[in-house]
């Protein structure tokens, strides 16, 4: 289980996260080691134990679905950092043509 | 100045008597704040004009006779709890200018109870950090000692309530963030049973382990928080459907007799400062001669809650920090040729370093290949973690242990280190995996340096926590508040 520069580079585009060089080489050291650290959990033998999620013994948790009043749309768009109307405006995600 | 502002219990006895307005206990609180802040920086944002017009709503109510625990108290929030039109920040660049357009529950309930809000405490970056040092404005300091740190994340609620800058302060816990600082800053930090408060308003950070709680100064005054901000909220379906006790009358009986404590040897961890050892071992003989019986306990599994912490916190946090895209809200990238490229700019420029390591370690723990090696792992070790508390308190009724192994660290120390600074929780991290509550109490002072016992309970028992706290308080002489001296 080799955690390289390459892996680094791999992750950081699964999580969309953009990394200088320096951010790189410092996250690849810097994981490496807490890594090292938590390596130490293979060793507990867990064969027998289910695993937790949540400490609640909750299951499905409903409710009625019942029609409630939302957010005014003015409400919801004045954090938005581009707007088009009453919607968000990002860069285009098709090419055009 | 030695109190610039009283106990929440004595500012209850002074406004419901009539002694003080509700308005001048404010203005008192706002007078502090900015001549002592500049010192400290647990403020990221005082809200003078509505606190006032709070505390004179709360006056009109008192006035018309109405009694209640919070009612004209001030106090001030964590930054990651959402306040509808005042700006929540999280700590994070990514948030720098966000005005939430909705109310936070724990913020909701503190509002209809009448406690006035004086602004928004400071902390690490989305709660991430041991130390304040994350926080994407400013750092805090501890007043104890301005040149170390004051812990984290709840940094700035802990620093607020000990240079007494508001009377009561709400922290968030997913790792120890209100326990460490509460024991680094000499104040009491409850951390409830996970689902006691509602986490809706809450930003999240590890869904599973998130609890908010109080800071103040002494349990008695932690008692009267708890009582209005716990309790089922439909907003938050993981808060549960358990009666909320008047957590206050259970002070009343300071007897420790037939009280069965556990002391587990795993929390004397090596790396223990001699002092906060012998600090801890003072109190727990103070609790011995006040009538408690001690028995030697094992959790064999807690050396194992911090590497399991460092798998389940990441994963659940890369998964919750998902939504800071630039879209809806928040910072964006202004470079970037296609939504993707923006995306990724956003992130990268938006969160601070240890923010990112987390994301970074968090999809890695859940990506194809490692999931079962590492998150599925550490869920079973977290199975046995609970396991370990459930076995223990069937022969004891609570666990009394140090909060960190060291008192407040000198401000960089640790900042390049992130596995030391991971460290500072290694004695608060089980009970958030196991979601049991925990309260840290102010037992002495280390060269200067606050210590705090950590008691830990079964589920729903913070009523017997802050009993026994508030017992131990009135036994011994507390601590009282830093000698702050100021420019």
């Amino acid at each position: 289980m080799q955690f390289t520069r390459a892996t680094v580079q791999h992750v950081a585009t699964l999580c969309r996260l953009a990394l200088t060089e320096a951010e790189e080489e410092q996250m690849l050291e810097q994981l490496s080691s807490i890594l090292e650290h938590v390596n130490r959990l293979a060793g507990v033998d867990t064969s027998a134990v289910p695993p937790t999620a949540s400490v609640l013994d909750l299951q499905n948790v409903e409710r009625e679905d019942v029609v409630q009043p939302s957010l005014p749309v003015e409400a919801v768009l004045q954090n938005a950092p581009d707007r088009s109307g009453s919607s968000f405006r990002v860069r285009a995600i098709l090419e055009e043509g | 100045m030695s109190d610039p502002l009283p106990t929440l219990a004595a500012c209850r006895k002074l406004l419901d008597e009539r002694h003080i307005s509700a308005r001048e206990l404010t203005q008192q609180a706002l007078d502090r704040i900015a001549a002592v802040d500049d010192s400290i920086g647990a403020y990221l944002t005082v809200v003078e004009e509505h606190a006032l017009a709070a505390a004179a709503a709360a006056d009109e109510r008192l006035a018309a006779g109405e009694r209640g625990p919070l009612l004209g108290i001030p106090m001030a929030l964590k930054d990651v709890l959402i306040t509808q039109g005042i700006r929540t920040t999280a700590g994070s660049k990514m948030l720098s200018s966000y005005i939430p357009p909705f109310e936070g529950t724990v913020a909701e309930r503190l509002q209809a109870a009448g406690a006035v809000l004086l602004g928004k405490l400071n902390c690490d970056e989305f709660a991430m950090g041991s130390s304040n040092e994350n926080s994407a404005f400013k750092p805090v300091h501890n007043p104890w000692d301005l040149q170390r740190v004051p812990g984290g994340s709840s940094g700035g609620s802990a620093a607020a309530v000990a240079a007494a800058e508001a009377v009561f302060t709400l922290g968030s816990d997913t790792g120890g963030s209100i326990r460490q600082p509460a024991s680094f800053c000499g104040v009491v930090g409850l951390k409830p049973t996970y689902g006691r408060v509602s986490r809706f308003g809450l930003i999240a950070f590890a869904s599973s382990l998130d609890q908010v709680g109080p800071f103040t100064r002494t349990c008695e005054d932690a008692a009267y928080v708890l009582e209005v901000i716990a309790g089922h909220d439909s907003r938050d379906s993981t808060s549960a459907r358990q009666p909320v006790p008047t957590y206050r009358a259970a002070l009343a009986n300071h007897d420790l007799h037939g009280l069965r404590i556990g002391i587990p040897q795993e929390f004397f961890v090596p790396g223990l400062q001699p002092e906060v050892g012998k600090a801890i071992e003072g109190a727990i003989g103070q609790l011995e001669q006040l009538g408690a019986k001690l028995y030697d306990v094992s959790l064999p599994h807690a050396p194992y809650a911090l590497p399991a912490y460092y798998i389940i916190a990441p994963a659940e946090a890369s998964a919750n920090l998902a939504r800071f895209d630039g879209v809806k809200y928040g910072y964006r990238a202004t470079e970037g040729d296609a939504l993707w490229d923006v995306y990724a700019a956003t992130r990268g420029e938006g969160f601070g370093p240890e923010v990112k390591r987390r994301i970074m370690l968090g999809t890695y723990a859940l990506s194809a290949g490692y999931y079962d090696a590492y998150y599925l792992q550490a869920q079973k070790v977290r199975t046995l973690i609970r396991q370990d508390f459930d076995r223990a308190f069937r022969e004891v009724d609570l666990l009394v242990a140090p909060t960190s192994p060291t008192t407040a660290f000198r401000l960089g120390e640790k900042v390049d280190d992130p596995l030391a600074m991971y460290f500072s929780d290694v004695c608060t991290i089980p009970l958030n995996l196991a979601g049991l509550p925990g309260l840290v109490v102010p037992c002495a002072l280390a060269h200067g340096l606050p210590v705090g016992i950590q008691l830990m309970g079964a589920s729903w028992s913070e009523g017997e926590l802050l009993r026994v706290g508030h017992a131990f308080e009135q036994a011994t002489q507390g601590i009282g508040l830093p000698s702050l001296t100021v420019p």
